[in-house]
């Protein structure tokens, strides 16, 4: 592949890719979206609900960008507030109490920026997040379909198995906040790109996901079909593993990054 | 004038403004310090003797070791995990210097330091961020470390109290940093669902990836006066939304009258609150003694 990383990026967050809705019509059926986060509001950025999974029923939680101006700005261009969080977090605890397995879709550039937001606990609503998806008793999936921007996009990934598409990106910080923070320069964002090595094969490489999900080769319905056989086989596996084991693994596959690091 | 009167008049206005446990110098050459708030200058002596805390109130930035002194018991502390340090994971242009030159001033070899000490007689575990050594950004030796120590607090059933002052993950190591969130919240998950106390103290400045994360799970969350706290950057938000910020935004009193902080605590008395906290929440028979 001989795609620049900044070229990667400029597909990850093109206006022309599915969104997690368009993920959620073409892999699942029977959706049924849940409102709300219980405390104070229901933010467009995060859809979630209930769906069938090639016959097995599961909560899928998505971050929606949106596809015309107007619904991009409902849903605050994919960006979460903390009520979004907060509801993701609610559909999880309700998934867990059914033992219901839990999608997380996340493509965002990251957690809202804004008064309100801050207002209301956005540090806090994904600390509480990633605490709790840790602990979460049924497996949980997330797979990266455009953007994985910094701890907007974690705060949907502390899962048992994490998969990106082959053009989706994950990373720390966004190439032009890296650039002006560095070198005062947001036209330096390609360099930036290159170097946070945010690409899926960089994050396959240092171990922070499992999987890449191919983009290209297929049409629409087939590639939809392949990746629920892909989902639901996942599934499979981790629906057999005890709780105990898979809490486990789980704490474990976020434990050893970084533990090798040392002097 | 009685004698006594007289040999505790105050001889200069500065000692009108507090008791300061050192004396006054009276050389002129004193460096100063200019206090951001009240904009007086403060000699550095009476400003070391009072906690770093201008008589105004204000709370200069403190770094580790200053704060070691005034928080754990002469001598009870015993550093822990000193041997983890970052790498440099992306091979990240300039990072491995800078490493190397902050080590060298900040005498410092990660943004964290971990350990176990007592409290006024309480034994607990402790962890406190650096700001002068990268401004306590998060990388993977900051996530180890603190991860560790929830560890060792679990296996020897201790509580863990923990400073913070953070910009954020370290971006020089990218997803490394970031996965760090993830690992020391599963960590603290651990610690907390063992029944165990953690209690976090937010200091100037608290953001980024570490107010979303371990700096706002503790069971009791107190704050430093005037400290900065909030997970975006202010600058960022105010480029964003092309609104002007309210006053006192992303202050500790502003966390407080949200409702995401227990209490606003001035140095001089985190000692002996942290203490009674601690000893609240000590087992019977436990290792807190």
């Amino acid at each position: 592949m001989s795609r620049s990383a900044y070229e990667t990026v400029k597909l990850a967050r093109s206006g022309r890719r599915p969104t997690g809705l368009d993920f959620i019509q073409g892999v699942f059926s029977d959706f049924f979206e849940l409102h709300g986060d219980r405390r104070c509001g229901d933010d467009g950025a995060v859809v979630g609900g209930l769906a069938d999974l090639a016959g097995r029923s599961v909560t899928v939680i998505a971050i929606e960008k949106g596809h015309s101006l107007r619904e991009r700005m409902l849903r605050s261009f994919g960006a979460p507030q903390p009520e979004g969080y907060r509801k993701a977090l609610r559909l999880m605890k309700q998934a867990e109490k059914f033992h219901r397995p839990v999608i997380c879709l996340v493509d965002t550039s990251g957690a809202y920026c804004g008064i309100g937001a801050e207002e209301r606990g956005q540090g806090q609503a994904i600390a509480e997040n990633l605490m709790e998806m840790m602990a979460l008793r049924t497996p949980v999936i997330s797979l990266l379909i455009g953007e994985g921007g910094s701890g907007g996009a974690l705060a949907l990934a502390v899962a048992d198995r994490v998969w990106m598409l082959e053009n989706a990106i994950y990373s720390v910080i966004s190439p032009e906040g890296c650039a002006s923070i560095l070198w005062k320069d947001a036209k330096r964002a390609p360099e930036a790109a290159a170097q946070l090595k945010l690409t899926a094969r960089d994050a396959l490489a240092g171990g922070m996901i499992e999987r890449i999900i191919p983009e290209e080769g297929l049409g629409k319905a087939e590639y939809y079909a392949a990746l629920r056989q892909a989902l639901n086989a996942e599934l499979e596996g981790l629906l057999q593993l005890d709780t105990q084991s898979l809490l486990e693994a789980r704490y474990q596959r976020f434990r050893r990054i970084g533990k090798e690091r040392e002097a | 004038m009685p004698f006594l009167e007289f040999l505790f008049q105050p001889k200069n206005e500065l000692e009108q403004g507090g008791r300061s446990a050192a004396p006054v110098q009276s050389d002129e050459r004193e460096p100063e310090k200019t206090c951001p708030n009240c904009h007086n200058a403060i000699p550095l002596s009476r400003l070391w003797a009072g906690l770093n805390v201008c008589p105004c109130g204000y709370h200069f930035r403190m770094g580790v070791r200053a704060r070691l002194r005034y928080l754990a018991d002469k001598g009870t502390f015993r550093e822990l995990f000193s041997e983890v340090r970052s790498g440099d994971p992306l091979g990240f242009p300039g990072y491995a210097d800078k490493l190397e030159t902050t080590r060298t001033s900040s005498r410092e070899e990660e943004a964290v330091i971990c350990g176990t000490a007592e409290i006024q007689w309480q034994k607990c575990c402790l962890f406190l961020m650096e700001p002068y050594f990268m401004m306590g950004s998060m990388g993977t030796a900051v996530g180890e470390r603190i991860t560790r120590l929830f560890e060792y607090a679990l296996e020897h059933r201790l509580s863990v109290v923990g400073f913070t002052v953070s910009g954020g993950a370290r971006m020089q190591e990218g997803l490394y940093s970031l996965m760090q969130m993830a690992k020391t919240s599963g960590a603290v998950k651990r610690h907390s669902d063992a029944g165990l106390f953690y209690l976090t103290v937010l200091t100037d400045p608290t953001t980024g990836g570490v107010t979303a994360s371990f700096a706002m799970e503790g069971d009791i969350i107190l704050a430093e006066p005037g400290a900065t706290v909030g997970f975006a950057g202010a600058r960022v938000i105010e480029q964003t939304t092309r609104k002007a910020l309210p006053k006192g935004f992303q202050t500790a009193e502003f966390l407080l009258e949200h409702g995401f902080v227990d209490a606003i605590v001035p140095r001089s008395r985190q000692k002996a609150l942290i203490a009674r906290l601690l000893q609240m929440h000590a087992f019977e028979g436990g290792a807190s003694a």
